[in-house]
């Protein structure tokens, strides 16, 4: 295995900046998580790693060898497409054994190796079949395979999971996960989902127009988002804007709202952002105050999904967004008023 | 009264695929029947005749035009030349057109590939015998290409190359070349980029790639390729005659020569229904071979 870093890389086609000077560590044996809407650059970075573009500018190194210059078949980088990309013309077997054929080693190795690697993704017992005889998931764990049984430094893959629906991604968001805590391997994935990279990867990189614009933990990144960008593209939050007052911000439209992030200087305009879910909806004033933080809202629509509500809320012309457990209690009904409360601590500054 | 009516509605439904079929596919056939079939038929009928009954004279049952072709082997060595012309044809076809479809499919984008297309498709729009006359200034002697040649090294010589075999596949595989190209390039258009990446990301270098990946998943569209050319080249005479002269005697000018010079119309027909014959039986030899190719 190997750790894979990017530095100062620039990548243009044409007159369009893909990528703008982004500059990336990936550790040994991680799993990286490159989140970014289309546009942003992410698939273009994982080609570059892959091998199948070069950058313009800027060095890429796997295990700390120079490979920016070096092709595909060259580097030993393991890479799931999206579109799984299996030879149709090849059963599961030869599909996964390509990479081994192609370096030449003994058959008797390669049959070990592929059922080794077939036992690893449960899809013993289907060597013989035809890719087009396989269903979605059975798919892409031949995919997976295959990438993954000539035993590369890197594990790239690209939006692994965009082509299964919604209950086969949750299963097997947690045996990607398995397999590759299995091996070890450093693995770089590209999603624009933003749930599928939180519960995937120790670390997460926002990419927006070809800049990296936050790396961190998973939790660091939905918990202290430094733009209002990363903080909605992250999960959802309601945005508020207002100037410093001494310890607080005090919002446009009037009230102080409290955090214990730190603030810049005082006068300075800043955003901040609230989770949907971190806010309380209470049908009366709360009088403790202190650490709390209260805003008056007229409740605009109750949604029921089951497990949870989304309150749809309006506050001047302003529309807020309220996530509640269902924990039985009958839902406040639309239009009326009520008051958010949330504790300072949830308050997010991010940039202005 | 409202039951019964559903029920003739829906039985009418039911049927209306089937009313549409006949009357999509209804004149084609009729068509295919009334132009290929019948004179196909009286061909058929012609080849076992000792002449043809036309400007009044009258032909009588005979087997006599097939004793004919097993009593001369040469009949025989004829086919067989015609055979290894039409494969040699359809070789260089593939040689020549399969890169150049793999370029158009893969490597050209955009205005450039209709461009080259297009010049892919222009021996198509000129008249056949056009073609074929413009091959014979070009291969004579002192023609275009020795000329050619004589400029780039002075004294190199006659090739001779006109009236003799090599001449008649050059002109071949001018007029069916495109067939290849075409068959080639939609079958390589079909081949998802992203294999060849995948194949790269594994490992493989180009001519892996091309041997494992690439021929095998372009194989229907060779096989169609060389398909279309094989056959129509084993019964050519037009190229045969123009650019092979003297060594230009293949099946197909033999047959030629039966209703143009010799008037013995039912030895043509019997030729060429053992020639059909010939065909059919080579591709049922081949059939399991080109069902996995195809």
């Amino acid at each position: 295995m190997a750790t894979v870093s990017v530095k100062g890389v620039s990548k243009l086609f044409g007159t369009f900046r893909a990528l703008d000077d982004v500059s990336i560590e990936f550790d040994d044996g991680g799993f990286y998580g490159l989140l970014g809407p289309s546009g942003s650059g992410k698939t273009t970075l994982l080609r570059l790693i892959a091998g199948f573009e070069f950058p313009d500018m800027g060095a890429i190194t796997i295990g700390g060898e120079a490979v920016e210059r070096l092709p595909a078949e060259k580097r030993d980088v393991g890479m799931m497409f999206q579109s799984y990309a299996l030879f149709p013309n090849m059963n599961v077997f030869d599909n996964v054994a390509f990479g081994l054929t192609v370096r030449k080693l003994p058959r008797s190795e390669i049959r070990t190796r592929v059922g080794e690697a077939l036992e690893l993704v449960e899809l013993g017992g289907l060597e013989t079949r035809r890719p087009h005889q396989l269903s979605g998931g059975q798919r892409q764990r031949v995919a997976l395979a295959r990438a993954i049984v000539f035993r590369p430094r890197v594990l790239l893959l690209d939006e692994p999971l965009s082509a299964l629906d919604k209950a086969l991604r949750t299963g097997m968001q947690i045996e990607l996960k398995r397999i590759q805590r299995e091996i070890g391997i450093t693995t770089i994935f590209v999603t624009h989902d933003q749930e599928e990279a939180l519960t995937l990867s120790d670390r997460v990189g926002v990419l927006r127009d070809g800049r990296l614009i936050q790396e961190g933990a998973p939790r660091d990144l939905y918990e202290r988002p430094k733009s209002a960008f990363v903080a909605t593209f992250l999960g959802d939050a309601n945005l508020l804007e207002g100037i410093v007052e001494g310890a607080a911000i005090r919002l446009d439209e009037g009230p102080l709202v409290r955090t214990t992030a730190p603030l810049p200087a005082i006068g300075s305009r800043v955003t901040v952002a609230v989770r949907p879910e971190r806010i309380t909806v209470s049908p009366e004033a709360q009088t403790s105050g202190g650490e709390h933080n209260e805003l008056g809202a007229r409740v605009e629509e109750a949604i029921f999904a089951g497990n949870s509500l989304t309150y749809m809320l309006s506050r001047g012309g302003r529309k807020l967004r309220v996530f509640a457990q269902n924990t039985g209690s009958e839902p406040v009904s639309a239009d009326t008023p009520v008051r958010l409360v949330w504790a300072a601590s949830d308050t997010i500054v991010v940039e202005a | 009264m409202a039951v019964s009516t559903t029920a003739s509605g829906g039985a009418g439904r039911a049927n209306s695929p089937t009313r549409a079929v006949v009357l999509l596919t209804g004149p084609a056939y009729v068509w295919l029947t009334i132009a290929v079939l019948l004179p196909l038929l009286a061909m058929f009928y012609f080849s076992f005749l000792t002449e043809a009954p036309i400007a009044g004279r009258v032909g009588e049952l005979t087997l006599e035009q097939y004793r004919e072709f097993l009593e001369h082997g040469f009949y025989t060595t004829l086919i067989l030349r015609s055979l290894k012309l039409g494969a040699t044809v359809a070789f260089f076809c593939f040689l020549l057109g399969f890169p150049c479809a793999y370029v158009l499919a893969k490597t050209i984008k955009g205005r450039w590939r209709e461009a080259l297309f297009l010049l892919v498709i222009i021996p198509f729009w000129s008249n056949a015998l056009v073609r074929v006359f413009s091959w014979t200034m070009v291969l004579r002697g002192n023609g275009l290409l020795e000329r050619s040649i004589d400029f780039v090294i002075p004294g190199a010589g006659s090739l001779g190359l006109m009236f003799t075999y090599p001449a008649v596949v050059i002109g071949l595989v001018h007029s069916y070349l495109p067939y290849m190209i075409l068959t080639c390039y939609i079958s390589l258009q079909a081949i998802d980029d992203d294999l060849i990446e995948a194949a790269r990301s594994l490992g493989a270098k180009r001519l892996t790639i091309l041997r494992r990946l690439i021929l095998p998943l372009a194989m229907p569209g060779i096989v169609a390729g060389a398909v279309l050319i094989f056959v129509p080249v084993i019964g050519s005479f037009m190229e045969p005659r123009i650019l092979g002269g003297r060594h230009g005697t293949f099946i197909g000018t033999i047959i030629e020569d039966q209703f143009t010079a010799v008037f013995n119309w039912p030895l043509g027909a019997a030729l060429s229904f053992i020639l059909l014959a010939c065909v059919l039986v080579i591709f049922a030899l081949f059939a399991p071979v080109l069902k996995r190719a195809a």
